[in-house]
């Protein structure tokens, strides 16, 4: 009789276990559902097009037209991964390859502390002290531009790409640089010609991890990029990205109404942008593994 | 070693390249490189260690003066200009109290799910997809979900049920991943030890994998808590509350939270004074950054004392 409740407790268990597996799931699908129940129904009010490319976004007057809000989002992105991605492998082959054990062990905390840092407080100090030496910089009527934002979310992406980039490099095996070494390359050469290239769909994996929390991001974007939802022209006007939209905008509208459910459109945007950029980078990694 | 030195040549197209340093020259260009690439190298590092270096010197020096007793264990007052931040603070261990019951349950569950169960097939390699997913999901859509879904549709209001319940899907992938990898990292002998004592699976997670595993798994819900208290995106709408007179007294009011209360305290009180905004965000800093270190102790214990 013992025997028989300990086989019925480990079978209720298994199905227990296997169910909080395949939750994880349930959880993807169920945004997914959501955001497309909640954020569909704008287009009873507009047409697709006129949603995403109309120029105009005066969600009191009914107009959703999110191409400034796409175009914020991506001119900050693109400002952040221009200063992020080369600094960030920098560092990682800094890390990896040329840096002694003991400043190693001193770097590596440093850019996981970085990680940690809330948005809430970067975006703090960017409003207090970034924007200012902006404005002052390049003389500017306001120091909260896309430009500020752009540092901002580079500092924010640099500890995903280093520490992935870092991985894929230290992963590279011994063999290669041994091998190169011996053909007389120097320590550089070998560094440039057979380890990171070596390393290359790691490195790209981080790249986009990087940029997937780049677009992502809320509330630092929405302290220091300005917000303005007009169609950027330069890099030092504010702008204002689909985050920063839907986290200004969300608590003031009335439910179920065409502001609300443009809102939840802009998620689903993001939601689909987002998912897209870890399938890829889930897919480098993949690739990666399978030709070790 | 064969195909390692073909592969290094093929990425060799210069000729100049391909040669061996004959003269000095070339071998000196070639030092020459080196030096100049590597001085960039170290230069790109000390261009990232400054700024974080920066930040937390302004919070310390900037914040340290604000942080009194006084000023952790009041309610703002004169229209949030004075006083301080009690009902923040306990807003968000309230809030990381049910991120924590409702998070580390289920994604310790996924964990045993995919280190004692799962096989490698399809369903599995979806499983890992979807969490990879869920840990790229930006916290304002958890925000927009937590919203539709719980204080909605489900109707639990502007409340820390609805904001727990958001948080702890945010930070599910933190605590399966690092609860896998301590799982992982328990000897597969136990496993097989204590099934030829006739032990089933379930006996022998239980009571050999699970407790060996524990410190890692301890390790990952710190993190969790480090990263439900800091966010801010997902609790706008869910549970933040810009002035609360009193505690919240159930699980369905509203709460005053830490990282909402900066943000309102450094962009929507106008002539909020400095002393205020520097000593909330150091409090904060404090908060998150204590919880990654004692992670980071246990981690660190957990490997120098392991038996095996």
């Amino acid at each position: 009789m013992a025997g028989d409740r300990r086989k019925i407790t480990d079978a209720v268990m298994e199905a227990v276990i296997r169910f909080s597996g395949i939750t994880t799931i349930v959880f993807v699908v169920l945004i997914f559902v959501l955001l497309l129940r909640n954020g569909l129904p704008v287009f009873r009010y507009t047409s697709v097009p006129k949603f995403l490319f109309g120029r105009d976004w005066l969600p009191l007057s009914g107009v959703f037209g999110i191409l400034p809000l796409i175009l914020g989002s991506l001119l900050v992105t693109a400002g952040a991964v221009v200063i992020a991605v080369p600094l960030g492998v920098a560092v990682a082959v800094y890390i990896a390859e040329v840096a002694p054990p003991r400043v190693k062990e001193f770097l590596k905390p440093i850019v996981e502390t970085l990680a940690a840092i809330p948005s809430v407080v970067i975006g703090f100090i960017g409003l207090l002290v970034l924007a200012p030496v902006v404005q002052r910089l390049f003389s500017l009527p306001t120091g909260l531009t896309a430009f500020t934002g752009s540092v901002v979310l580079a500092l924010m992406a640099l500890p995903t790409i280093t520490s992935i980039a870092e991985d894929a490099i230290t992963a590279v095996p011994r063999d290669y640089r041994a091998a190169s070494l011996a053909l007389g390359a120097t320590r550089w050469q070998t560094i440039r010609m057979a380890v990171v290239p070596a390393a290359r769909s790691g490195i790209f994996s981080g790249a986009m991890l990087g940029i997937g929390r780049v677009i992502g991001e809320t509330m630092a974007v929405l302290m220091v990029t300005g917000n303005a939802a007009v169609v950027p022209t330069t890099i030092f006007e504010p702008v204002r990205t689909m985050t920063a939209t839907i986290a200004a905008e969300m608590g003031e509208t009335v439910q179920y109404s065409p502001h609300y459910f443009a809102l939840f459109a802009i998620g689903l945007v993001l939601f689909v942008i987002t998912f897209a950029i870890n399938l890829l980078a889930d897919l480098a990694v993949r690739r990666s593994m399978a030709s070790r | 070693m064969v195909a390692a030195a073909s592969m290094a040549a093929r990425n060799r197209p210069q000729a100049e390249d391909l040669r061996l340093p004959v003269h000095g020259t070339a071998r000196m260009n070639n030092r020459t490189r080196e030096l100049i690439a590597f001085t960039f190298l170290r230069l790109s590092a000390l261009i990232v260690v400054l700024p974080i270096a920066l930040i937390i010197c302004l919070l310390v020096i900037q914040g340290a003066p604000a942080l009194s007793l006084k000023f952790l264990f009041s309610y703002p007052s004169e229209g949030m200009r004075a006083g301080g931040i009690f009902p923040a603070i306990v807003g968000t261990i309230y809030l990381v109290l049910g991120t924590i019951v409702f998070a580390v349950p289920l994604g310790v569950m996924a964990a045993v799910y995919l280190s004692e169960y799962a096989r490698p097939n399809a369903l599995t390699r979806l499983i890992r997809l979807s969490i990879v997913n869920l840990a790229g999901v930006p916290s304002i859509v958890y925000g927009l979900f937590g919203f539709g879904i719980f204080v909605l549709l489900l109707g639990f209001g502007v409340s820390l049920l609805a904001g727990s319940l958001t948080l702890a899907l945010l930070v599910l992938p933190v605590v399966i991943v690092a609860a896998e990898e301590a799982l992982l990292s328990v000897p597969q002998t136990f496993r097989e030890a204590s099934l030829a004592l006739g032990a089933t699976k379930w006996q022998t997670i239980r009571r050999v994998v699970l407790p060996n595993a524990l410190p890692g798994v301890i390790t990952g819900v710190v993190l969790a808590i480090a990263r439900a208290a800091g966010e801010t995106a997902p609790i706008l709408f869910t549970v933040a509350a810009f002035y609360l007179p009193r505690l919240p007294r159930s699980i369905f009011d509203q709460a005053m939270a830490l990282p909402y209360h900066l943000f309102i305290m450094s962009t929507q009180v106008p002539n909020a004074p400095p002393g205020i905004q520097w000593g909330t965000a150091l409090a904060l800093l404090i908060i998150v950054l204590g919880m990654n270190l004692i992670a980071a102790v246990i981690r660190a214990r957990f490997r120098r004392r392991r038996p095996w």
